[in-house]
Order: C-alpha cells, then structure tokens, then sequence
C-alpha cells in the first residue's frame, strides 16, 4: 500500500477538465445483528469474520471483477490509516475509531470496503473523471458476489436497512469531485448550490461533511435514497446532473477569460511561481495552489501536464510525504520543506 | 443565508410564481416542516428530529409515551435514536412505527416506500437448503440402520450448517 499510488486518484478520466473523480457507495448491514454503534467487541468481531469470509470465498472470478486484500485497521499502523484517509478509502472517523474493524481493497484501490463502519458495510468504487457507471457495476459487482453467502437486513416497506434513515432504501450514494474555480470567481456557486439541494443533492467540500471548499474543489452527491430504483438514480446523476454541473463549469470558464482574463492569468501564473520558488509550503496552501495551476493547464494558460498535478495533490499530503522520505525526522519545518522540494522536482 | 422567518440558517429554498410574479422563499428545517416543504436530507438528523417532535407533538402522533418506546430486540429507545440520529439495529424500523416513517419521509424528500430492487434469491441458499434436507433423510436412515457412528458424523455436518447463522438458508 505505502509504495503505490492510487491509480483512481492519479490518473485522468472522462471529463477531466472539471471532474476530478466519481465515487459510488453502497451501505449495507448483516440481518440479526445490531447496527455498528449498538455492538459490542464481540459482535463486530462476527460481523468481520462472517465478511471476511465471504470475501474469501468470492474468488477472483467473482461479479467484482478482482481480489479484495483484507486490511484490519486495529492492528495497522497510523500512517497507513493515514494514507488510506488521504486517498479517500476511509473516513476520518473511521481511520480514529478504536473498535474492531477492517477494509477490504482491491489491488488497484478502485473498490473497497469498510467493515464496521456506520453500516457493517460500506462498498466503494473510485475512479478518475466522470465514470459513475462503471464505479456502479464494480461496486454492484461486489455487493452481489458477497450477497451469496450474507443476508442482508431488508425491509419490504423501507428496502435495504440503515443505522440511519437518510440512506435506507437503496442504501447507495453516487458523488463525483468536481474542481469548480470558475463558477466560485464569478460568484455563482451559490446559485448552483441552491440548484443542487432543489435536486435533492448535497454539495461537501474537499474532505467530504464539514469540510472547506479548498482548492474550489466540491463533492456532489445524491442525498435521498429511498423511493427510486438503482437506474433511475444513476440515470438522474450520471445522465443528468453531472453533465448539466461540468456545462456551468465549461461556460463560466469562457466567461471569466472574457470578462476577466488578466486577472485569472495572474492568479494561475502567480501560483506556478509561488510552487517553483517556495522552500516550505504547508499542505493547504499547495492544494490551493496546485489546484490554480490545475486551472491555467485546462484553460491553456500553462503548459502542465493535469496528470502531474493529480500525482502531486496526493503526494502533498502528510501521510504520503512521509512514505517518500521514511527517514526525514519528524517536525513541521521538515515537512513543509519536503513538500516544497517535491513540488519544484514535480513542477520542473 | 437566514430563514425568513428567524434567525437560523436557512435549508429549503423555493420560488413560488403567483400571477407573473416570483417570490423567494428561504426556510430553517422548523419552518419549513411547519409549511409542509420537504427538507434536505444533507440537514443533519440532529436538527430536523428536535423540530420534526415539536410538529409530531401538535399533531398529537408522538405521545410521551412513545417518545420512551424501546425497541425490543435491541433495547434503543426513540429518544436515543432522536439524540444520535442512529437506530439501534434493523428491527427498530418495525419497533418505532409510526414516528420513524415521519423521520424518513422528512429526510427521503416525501418519498414512502422502496421502489427498487430486493435481495436477489441465492443459489446458495437452495444449495444449502438441499443439503440440508439430504442430510436429515441419510440421518433418518443411519438411526433407523442402528449405524450410530454414521448418524454422529452426519448430526456435527447438520450442526456446522445450523453454526453459520449468515449463511443463505431461507
């Protein structure tokens, strides 16, 4: 895990100019078992090896298409749970917990799992750009092999049950990371924010609930999930709402370099220049700016390659940092110097 | 953004056109309950439950007493779930009818009932069930033919199939 990167999380996909990656969860609890914050140590102990083994048995020619590798987060070390954090694997709350619980990940990182999360089960599939679809078949894939040997908890009236309400139903939540500057320098993000919530769509910031819009990079994701079948919802996102959202993006993008060219020239260049020159740099400050460079590549203004921008805003964060230089002494000056390093090799 | 009608933020945001005109309205979860105007589900739970009792309570659907009603599987009450917005396990969805279907329909943007798909039936489950049924007839069979030790062997495969409860065996 520590040497590879996400190739989700690095590459580039459909639509890439605006979204960054697509994700698709499905939630998922084991019938006769209380949900996850009502278990004790050894119920959630079950809940693990009933899931454990349902994995194993799988296979790998199984509806998933891959291997899941079984990660126990007790006993892994906290940089790992760190980095698993940073390439949105887990939750925060999840990689802190001290309670029994597990990840399965494929070797690719595009599908995983969180046992004993909220849910008992928590399926994902990632990938770069638009690809809601192909994360919904993989994600299905996996939610039908391990529906062979579990039973899950189902209710004729409510569908697939939740610890909480807003995700009964079809227990799924389809979202894509969306890099949005243009809509934020014309002000016009909170128009589409209202629009998203009168489409029953919640709209996060870059570390999902509660987080800042860092980097203009937002989180759209479909907020009911009872009361329409797996296709209509992923019709409606993925056939929808995710092109009408990269539309805005595109036509505000041709608005600001008309309206104001000079002033989006100066703010991509001036932040190539501050990441070329910099010798420390925190991790908030080289999202902000890597996402402006991420800006001038798409619109033409600067000659970086987006993949290398991609690679570099995973390689920013801590957890990462501290996998490239194992040997760096801890220490916040340290850190900042690293990254800034990084960044002016990445830049060239 | 502030509710027009108090200081909270504001959650529900409509735009009613009556006679060519268009007025904006922009509500907290309480008030727009009040109206009857669906609230995002991104509102945490936590904050549409205390407004959600409030208008329950007027319409006399929660009574104290079920405000305390405890689910009897798991022994969560309404009032925790309210706190936490987490239920306690799959059977509270039956224990906490008829307050738990206002919270999912406030949440689910009106919606009452799944339309999707229901667990596919398991191949599995029939293999098992199959095993099952042959076992108890070589069983039967074994102690009718005095074959004690046979019918030991076959009573430990009966109960290491009984032994995994999650395993498909409707």
């Amino acid at each position: 895990m520590s040497e590879s990167f996400s190739a989700a999380l690095t590459q580039l996909g459909p639509e890439s100019d605006v979204v960054i990656t697509s994700r698709v969860r499905f939630a998922r609890n084991l019938r006769g078992f209380p949900f996850t914050s009502r278990a004790s140590g050894p119920v959630r102990q079950e809940v693990m090896r009933l899931v454990r083994r349902a994995v194993e048995q799988s296979g790998p020619h199984a509806d998933a298409g891959c291997n899941l590798r079984w990660i126990d987060l007790q006993t892994a070390t906290p940089r790992d749970r760190q980095l698993l954090c940073e390439r949105h694997l887990v939750s925060k709350h999840f990689a802190s917990l001290d309670a029994p619980r597990a990840l399965a990940l494929s070797s690719d990182e595009h599908v995983s799992m969180m046992i004993n999360e909220e849910d008992h089960l928590r399926i994902q599939a990632i990938g770069a750009g638009a690809c809601t679809r192909e994360c919904f078949e993989r994600a299905a894939g996996v939610e039908r092999d391990l529906a062979r040997t579990l039973l899950f908890a189902f209710h004729e009236r409510w569908g697939f049950l939740t610890a909480c309400p807003t995700n009964v139903g079809s227990g799924i939540r389809i979202s894509a990371m969306l890099h949005l500057p243009a809509l934020t320098l014309l002000k016009e993000l909170e128009r589409v924010k209202r629009a998203a919530r009168e489409l029953h769509l919640a709209v996060r910031g870059y570390h999902g609930e509660g987080s800042d819009s860092l980097g203009d990079l937002y989180q759209f994701s479909n907020q009911t999930t009872l009361g329409a079948t797996d296709d209509a919802l992923l019709n409606e996102f993925h056939g929808s709402v995710l092109p009408r959202l990269v539309q805005y993006e595109r036509e505000a993008r041709t608005a600001a370099m008309e309206k104001a060219r000079v002033r989006i020239e100066d703010l991509v260049h001036r932040a190539l220049a501050t990441l070329r020159s910099a010798r420390l740099i925190s991790a908030e400050s080289a999202v902000r700016d890597l996402c402006r460079v991420r800006l001038g590549a798409v619109l033409g203004l600067l000659p970086t390659d987006l993949a290398t921008i991609q690679r570099l805003l995973l390689q920013v964060q801590p957890a990462h940092l501290s996998v490239l230089h194992p040997q760096a002494l801890e220490g916040d000056e340290t850190e900042r110097e690293l990254r800034a390093t990084l960044i002016r090799e990445g830049l060239g | 953004m502030k509710c027009d009608l108090c200081n909270k933020p504001a959650v529900v945001h409509e735009v009613i056109i009556q006679g060519g005109k268009s007025t904006e309205l922009h509500l907290c979860a309480e008030h727009a309950i009040e109206k009857g105007l669906a609230v995002p589900a991104q509102q945490p739970l936590a904050d549409i439950l205390p407004a959600l009792g409030g208008v329950v309570k007027v319409e006399g659907v929660i009574g104290k007493g079920q405000q305390q009603a405890r689910c009897t599987a798991c022994g969560c009450t309404f009032s925790e779930f309210k706190k936490s917005g987490s239920l306690g396990c799959p059977a509270c969805y039956d224990s906490f009818m008829p307050m738990i279907a206002h919270v999912i329909e406030r949440a689910q943007a009106g919606a009452t009932a799944h339309v999707g798909r229901s667990p596919a039936p398991s191949k599995d489950a029939e293999r098992v069930q199959h095993l099952r049924s042959k076992l108890m007839r070589e069983l039967e069979q074994a102690i009718a033919a005095e074959q004690y030790e046979r019918a030991a062997q076959l009573r430990d495969e009966l109960k290491a199939l009984d032994a995994a409860p999650q395993v498909r065996d409707e």
